[in-house]
């Protein structure tokens, strides 16, 4: 399946674009997805974290992503 | 009540104390966050924020529910800026009204200390000599 990622912040520096299109096998998760993209960019190693959100709420590890998705990568945040 | 908002105006700090003035209110407590000009010996220029929008008015929606449903207070006013500000601008206003002063203090300062924890807001620091994603690496 195809996967298109939203990025913000340094997420979208250290992509280098706002829209990101991952392949994934049906069934991965957003643990899964975040290994490819740590493998990918691992530009994101050195962050203190990296979130990831589906359909605008934050994923846990187990969440299971689907072709469809609004999918984003959340940097640490500093709102405020 | 709740009066959220994620804006790229300017905010109006007295918008946000309307929404919170009620008669049963006994106090109302506000936060004004301000853009300052320096970190630690480095002079700021700048800041630019950037939401994911959608995703952080529901975080900052959570928050004030969870506040309501902690402290005995009557509404939450939040209003958040995008976009790039000068130092002195205000990117985040927090509004809270209660019967009690106690409990409005308390959950104004719940709403802010969890917003800079869970709200997909970023915020980069502009100096003379370069920028820096503020919290972005340990």
């Amino acid at each position: 399946m195809t996967l298109e990622i939203l990025t913000f912040g340094i997420a979208r520096d250290i992509i280098g674009s706002s829209v990101l299109t991952v392949e994934m096998l049906e069934g991965a998760t957003v643990d899964d997805l975040k290994r490819q993209i740590l493998t990918l960019y691992p530009g994101f190693i050195a962050l203190s974290s990296l979130m990831i959100a589906v359909n605008t709420e934050y994923g846990n590890e187990t969440t299971v992503l689907k072709e469809g998705d609004e999918i984003a990568l959340i940097p640490p945040v500093s709102g405020g | 009540m709740l009066d959220i908002q994620l804006l790229s105006t300017p905010l109006s700090i007295s918008a946000c104390e309307a929404f919170v003035e009620s008669p049963e209110v006994g106090g109302a407590v506000v936060f004004i966050g301000t853009v300052r000009n320096k970190t630690g010996a480095k002079s700021v220029t700048r800041l630019e924020f950037e939401a994911y929008k959608p995703m952080a008015i529901n975080e900052m929606r959570k928050i004030a529910e969870r506040a309501l449903s902690t402290f005995s207070v009557f509404k939450i006013s939040i209003h958040h800026r995008v976009g790039i500000l000068d130092i002195g601008e205000v990117p985040v206003v927090i509004a809270v009204s209660a019967p009690h002063r106690g409990a409005a203090f308390d959950a104004c300062e719940f709403c802010i200390d969890e917003l800079k924890k869970t709200v997909p807001i970023w915020k980069k620091e502009v100096f003379e000599d370069g920028e820096i994603w503020v919290a972005a690496h340990p």
